[in-house]
């Protein structure tokens, strides 16, 4: 599955497309953009809904969509090295 | 060819199209010349004399080359119309200036307003350039 | 401590205002992000893995007491009440929101900072030394004429759209405690055989995914032509410096292709050209600066002697203290790498006590390394007990400077948004390792370096041990390499074989620190050692 992120352009926080015009904080909330994602993104940034926005390839996991890559899954989540930083989360980034 | 937007000077544009540095040889008589980033600014030295006018072009703001060109034109002694053309925005109005350019031709045409506010950004500057401001450094030991 | 007169406020109180336009234009849509990205880059903000991320500078690496407070207080109102120092003498902030920069550029102009230049393709923040005006072995105080430097660098008109970023670093003694070769202008002050003070230039050094030393190509440039010579070196890159890729845009690549020879003629050229134009302020311009640099008014009778009969005081006394040029005083270096912590990081609250304790035992001043410490650089001996107490107490007393566990590490992919692996985790267990501060003792000196990507922000080049994070296939893999060095005898690392995990790769700098306790002869570093034996036994160690 492929989801869409991005960054809010005023306060610079990692979004996720949940569908339609909406944002959210959470990754739990992105939505499958299937085929649609390279037209959603250029739509929402043209909307400056989002600010540099890009496709995040995903798998389905227990706890909702899951970027394949490492690099979006600390995005996600925060820093691995400051729990107290971590984004409403226990998923582990690095997977086994 | 259109006329620049902005234009500093008290003469009026050089209304000839400029004709491409590589086909500006010794034996060329044109008044205007166009010059592209890679382009030596030093081989025009010798024909200073006979240009009304020398396009400094900006194919993509990022690069900076048109920068050097234009002061080393000034440097040299070059007067006449000196034009900043291309990808020429409202933030690199003012280091242009600076530079020597005193004519600019931005391919999508810029805010009046923004761009007079552009031109007064420095009421000070640090460096000697060829726009013959007064450095900080020499106000400080005047 | 230099200060701002109303031509230094005025530049920066109009950059303030100038960039408070562009985000507003920007948050209207009126700039694309293409457009805007440069501007934002040259005030010092990025858009990070996280959120925007702003580069404070930290001009040649000094700070006054209130300075150092407004870097706490920025991170208490505007970020997660935290900064973190880096290689280049700039502190980050890591969850900054766009619409607060410009607010928060207003209050660093307030105490005579900025972030100015501390991103972009154009000249950086001048680093130094951060023993200057303290350092026994200085022949001069470097600081100056890195001011001079930073004047003549901000909003330069015709270098401000380089091929590439620009960094220059100045030094004033033999020892390098800068890096200073492996910057794109290495500049160290020297005398000529008039007895003149006079700059010494080494251009096209620099790391990256292609490291190199830079070669000297001029033994003395004098003080009234510093300018001059300096604009020569950046035209003749800004024109002919490579556009086409930007892994090869640095100057070290020209430097490199042209050969420094060809370089060096075409910069005489230029500065003989230069010299004609009369751009370089006069001498006295650089006496007005230096004026700030004043030693501050030490007690000339203070004792030299120490009570270091508490033995954790003095082992932080032995590690973390250097010889100062005034006697009863020393430097006192406060590490910011505890065992477990995160190379370079200070909360706002550590931030505050360390402005405290500037003002109460150093003269209101403060340094940041390029190793990412705080330097307190004017401590009188008979201080240094209280201090190391009042450090001891907070957190900020590890005794371990240029120690195994006194490592630089980058920020890595738990924050940088360009990183392939991270870099905190592994300095956190390599600390945790050799957590026993007499057992780092006894390794002696030992610079390590974590970069988590090829551009090297880590120093991994430089490390007498370094490590790379690569990815391999989805897994963070890191890559050990051997014999680098960013100090006076600057040297480049060398990969010792195929890489390792994250666990693995502890293992194998034990592996290798192991291989040269057993191998050091009398008084070797284990640096020395390397290049004595080579790198074939510690291969065979590693991969045997």
């Amino acid at each position: 599955m492929k989801i869409v992120t991005g960054n809010d352009l005023k306060t610079g926080d990692v979004i996720w497309w949940s569908g339609g015009e909406t944002w959210s904080r959470h990754l739990g909330d992105a939505i499958d953009a299937g085929d649609e994602a390279e037209a959603v993104a250029a739509r929402e940034e043209a909307a400056m809904r989002v600010n540099v926005p890009y496709i995040v390839p995903c798998e389905q996991s227990d706890q909702g969509p899951m970027p394949l890559h490492i690099k979006d899954r600390v995005r996600a989540f925060g820093p691995t090295v400051r729990a107290d930083l971590a984004i409403n989360t226990n998923i582990p980034i690095v997977k086994g | 060819m259109a006329n620049p937007q902005f234009y500093l000077r008290e003469d009026t544009p050089c209304s000839d199209a400029p004709i491409a540095f590589a086909d500006f040889g010794d034996a060329s008589n044109a008044i205007a010349v166009r010059i592209e980033p890679g382009d030596d600014a030093r081989s025009l030295l010798p024909h200073l004399g006979q240009l009304a006018m020398i396009d400094i072009s900006f194919p993509a703001f990022g690069d900076g080359r048109g920068y050097s060109s234009a002061r080393i034109l000034r440097e040299a002694g070059y007067e006449g119309e000196l034009r900043a053309s291309g990808d020429v925005l409202i933030d690199q109005l003012s280091n242009m200036r600076r530079c020597g350019f005193d004519s600019f031709a931005p391919s999508t045409p810029l805010d009046e307003n923004a761009a007079k506010t552009a031109f007064a950004t420095w009421d000070d500057v640090y460096q000697k350039t060829v726009d013959a401001r007064t450095p900080i450094w020499a106000k400080r030991h005047g | 401590m230099y200060q701002y007169d109303q031509y230094d406020q005025a530049m920066v109180d109009a950059r303030v205002a100038e960039f408070r336009d562009q985000c507003e234009r920007r948050l209207k849509g009126e700039l694309s992000e293409d457009q805007f990205k440069p501007l934002r880059l040259m005030n010092g903000l990025y858009l990070q893995l996280h959120a925007y991320m702003l580069r404070v500078a930290i001009p040649y690496g000094t700070l006054s007491a209130k300075q150092m407070r407004m870097l706490g207080h920025i991170g208490r109102k505007y970020d997660r009440d935290y900064g973190h120092f880096t290689t280049r003498q700039n502190i980050q902030y890591n969850w900054i929101k766009l619409e607060d920069a410009p607010d928060i550029l207003a209050d660093l102009a307030t105490v005579e900072m900025h972030a100015i230049q501390t991103s972009g393709n154009c000249i950086r923040n001048i680093s130094s030394d951060q023993f200057a005006g303290a350092a026994a072995d200085e022949i001069a105080d470097p600081r100056p004429w890195a001011e001079l430097l930073r004047q003549w660098s901000s909003f330069h008109p015709e270098f401000s759209y380089l091929p590439r970023k620009f960094k220059i670093a100045v030094i004033a003694s033999e020892e390098d405690r800068a890096a200073m070769r492996l910057h794109d202008i290495g500049i160290q002050l020297v005398h000529n055989d008039a007895g003149e003070l006079g700059a010494k230039f080494y251009v096209g050094g620099g790391m990256g995914r292609t490291p190199m030393i830079a070669p000297e190509i001029r033994d003395f440039v004098p003080a009234d032509e510093l300018i001059h010579y300096a604009e020569a070196c950046l035209r003749v890159y800004n024109r002919y410096g490579r556009r086409d890729n930007k892994y090869k845009a640095r100057i070290k690549i020209l430097v490199h292709e042209l050969g420094k020879d060809e370089y060096t003629r075409q910069v005489e050229e230029e500065f003989a050209h230069m010299k004609t134009l009369g751009l370089n302020p006069p001498v006295a311009e650089l006496e007005r600066i230096s004026t700030y640099f004043a030693d501050p008014d030490f007690d000339q009778n203070a004792p030299d002697d120490l009570d270091m009969s508490d033995p954790d005081f003095r082992i932080w006394v032995e590690q973390n203290t250097h010889a100062h040029k005034q006697s009863g005083y020393a430097i006192a270096t406060i590490s910011l790498k505890p065992t477990g912590g995160i190379p370079g990081d200070a909360s706002s609250d550590q931030i505050d006590l360390m402005a405290d304790l500037a003002e109460q035992y150093s003269f209101d001043e403060l340094r940041v390394t390029h190793s990412q410490n705080i330097v307190l650089p004017h401590v009188k001996k008979a201080d240094l007990y209280a201090l190391w107490q009042k450090l001891d107490a907070a957190g900020l007393a590890p005794a371990n400077l240029d120690l195994v566990s006194d490592m630089i590490a980058c920020p890595g992919l738990d924050y940088c948004s360009l990183a392939n692996a991270r870099s905190i985790p592994l300095a956190q267990k390599i600390s945790e390792r050799f957590a026993d501060v007499k057992r780092q003792q006894d390794l002696g000196e030992l610079k390590l370096k974590i970069s988590g990507c090829i551009n090297a922000c880590g120093h991994h080049h430089a490390g007498h041990i370094g490590i790379l994070g690569v990815d391999k296939k989805g897994f963070e893999n890191y890559q050990l390499s051997l014999g680098g060095s960013g100090a006076e005898d600057t040297s480049l690392a060398k990969i010792t074989g195929p890489g390792f995990d994250e666990d693995g790769i502890v293992d194998a700098v034990e592996t290798v620190t192991n291989l040269y306790l057993k191998t050091r002869e009398d008084g070797e570093r284990f640096i020395d050692t390397y290049r004595r034996i080579g790198m074939a036994p510690f291969k065979e160690a590693l991969y045997g």
